[in-house]
């Protein structure tokens, strides 16, 4: 028999590109969130994370209200050629808008433990912020970071709702394995399904290995 | 080398407002936990920013309101050694002292610098080990390398010892006194531990409750610390309301005794402080009926609690300290100190 594996392929492209975007935007944000003004930061806060507690459809819902072809948004990118609509990358962008909360909050608690006088005795010794961010905070905030991205990964390689929303299933095209599951299941292929099934088992059961491989790694780190 | 500091800041529940003189050798600002101590040195630094006035450092404007002046931490070349050391976890020693002389682009140059500081601090072999590996001493001289090897005009000391283990402090005292001394620096240090700085300190300045009061050299200000917050920072246990009788006695209610002063009181006084060594059964002066209350005994002294025959019940015992050795068999039916040693407080 043999298998397309395109939703494999699909669904890791898509967790990985999305997963690159929001280690990126998350630690921007946690960043600099954590200098702004406390009722800023409050509002900015709520806004950020709440992707992580609405349903994904309600998310997909939001999505294809702006990024719909006929909304202005969508209008103007379909101009030059760019529809997140129906397309793969659109699942991109469904992935991280449902992941970024994850790695905004897990980068923020890492940045809020980090010992601030390490920053300020590097300003003192005349080492630019450039240097500092990247040579002693990040490392310093290492584990968590790192923690915060393989979080995001998995979600965005689970995610199901906002996808089916904005994206919907065409085989070849924008299956996904979660939505190919669905799909399978739904035309009574209960092998198919059982098949993918254990394909995403096979991947989270990796993924949690290597978050519980990090965590007890920061444990030694801390206890030393 | 001069350090000229005049700024006030707003900390919620006091206001800082610190003015300052300093010149080269080493000035301590004493104070208890939560006076501003740190809070003035952040502002030096440029870490934290004083609401109003200036800072000049060899005359050299860091911050200056008016002029709308704020240099920031890199431009100051003010070295900062923080409480915990703030030693950069995830590098080597050598890369944590080669952060100091990131300003110097000459390789070869940069390598020379870092030799002579690993030399001068004692550092050689363990260019390779993190700061976790190495003990309290040793990452109190990789922070103090860091710095000195930028080269700062103005070395800034926050509680340097508080992080060390008593038997080590004390060595660490020594070693660090000998080496600010060859540095030969504008060194600002801050404690609250007044052994601290008698130790390391040419001059001190007391600051209560975010107010710099009159800055004196150390041994000055143990003799007169002239306030009751410098009296009490100083060390001294015994301090009690007092009124002025006449230019050399004074009257303390509390202890319901007149003493004979050998300063002569000013008008404006509040108090009086006499220092728990300075009582002794044989002084003839001063000399009044004590009743003894209880002891506490330590290694090598001893603190006896008595009251004065004509003490208020309400006012707190007095103390007497002495070392174990020259302790009286019996405890003395009267006490006296000396005229020199009653300390005239002001405010």
């Amino acid at each position: 028999m043999s298998i397309d594996w395109y939703p494999l392929t699909n669904s890791l492209r898509i967790a990985a590109i999305s997963c690159v975007l929001v280690f990126f935007t998350g630690i921007f944000f946690a960043y600099y969130a954590a200098r702004l003004p406390r009722a800023v930061k409050g509002v900015l806060d709520v806004f950020l994370t709440l992707p992580m507690v609405l349903p994904p459809t309600v998310c997909g819902y939001f999505l294809l209200l702006i990024f719909g072809v006929k909304r202005p948004l969508g209008i103007f990118l379909l101009r030059f050629g760019v529809k997140f609509v129906m397309t793969w990358y659109g699942g991109v962008l469904a992935a991280a808008v449902v992941a970024f909360p994850l790695m905004y909050r897990t980068a923020r608690g890492a940045f809020e433990s980090f010992d601030e006088t390490l920053a300020y005795s590097g300003q003192t010794l005349g080492l630019s912020n450039t240097y500092i961010f990247w040579r002693i905070r990040m490392p310093a905030c290492r584990q968590g970071i790192l923690a915060g991205t393989v979080l995001a990964f998995a979600r965005a390689l689970g995610e199901y709702g906002a996808t089916s929303m904005l994206i919907g299933y065409t085989p070849g095209k924008t299956a996904t394995i979660s939505t190919t599951v669905y799909q399978l299941w739904r035309t009574n292929d209960e092998r198919g399904a059982m098949f993918w099934v254990l394909v995403n088992l096979a991947i989270s059961t990796v993924v949690l290995l290597a978050v519980n491989m990090l965590e007890s790694r920061q444990k030694k780190a801390v206890k030393r | 080398m001069s350090l000229k500091v005049d700024i006030r800041k707003n900390l919620g529940g006091f206001r800082l407002d610190v003015k300052l003189e300093a010149e080269s050798g080493v000035t301590c600002l004493l104070g208890a936990s939560g006076c501003g101590k740190s809070m003035t040195l952040k502002c030096i630094a440029g870490i934290e920013k004083p609401d109003e006035g200036r800072i000049e450092l060899d005359g050299r404007a860091l911050f200056d309101s008016e002029k709308g002046i704020n240099l920031p931490p890199r431009e100051r070349h003010v070295g900062y050694l923080f409480q915990n050391y703030a030693l950069f976890p995830n590098m080597t020693v050598r890369q944590n002292i080669l952060c100091g002389l990131n300003r110097e682009k000459d390789r070869s140059v940069r390598e020379a610098r870092l030799r002579t500081m690993l030399h001068m601090l004692q550092l050689e072999g363990l260019e390779k080990h993190k700061p976790h590996q190495l003990s309290g001493g040793q990452q109190q001289r990789v922070a103090l390398a860091r710095i000195l090897v930028s080269d700062p005009q103005l070395l800034l000391l926050d509680e340097p010892f508080s992080a060390l283990d008593g038997h080590l402090r004390d060595a660490l005292k020594i070693e660090l006194r000998d080496l600010l001394q060859r540095y030969g620096r504008e060194v600002l240090m801050v404690t609250h531990d007044r052994t601290e700085a008698y130790n390391m300190s040419s001059r001190i300045a007391v600051l209560h409750e975010g107010r710099l009061l009159k800055m004196k050299p150390t041994k000055a200000l143990f003799a007169d610390p002239g306030s009751v917050p410098a009296a009490i920072l100083t060390g001294c246990k015994n301090i009690a309301a007092a009124r002025r009788i006449d230019e050399h006695t004074v009257e303390v209610p509390e202890w319901g005794v007149r003493l004979e002063t050998k300063q002569r009181v000013q008008e404006g006084l509040c108090a009086v402080g006499v220092r728990a060594h300075y009582f002794n059964a044989s002084a003839q002066q001063n000399r009044f009926p004590v009743r003894f209350v209880e002891e506490m005994e330590e290694p090598f002294e001893t603190t006896l609690q008595f009251r004065f025959a004509g003490q208020t019940p309400d006012s707190p015992a007095i103390w007497w300290r002495l070392a174990k050795d020259r302790r009286p068999a019996e405890f003395p039916q009267e006490l006296g100190v000396a005229p020199a040693n009653i300390l005239l407080l002001y405010e």
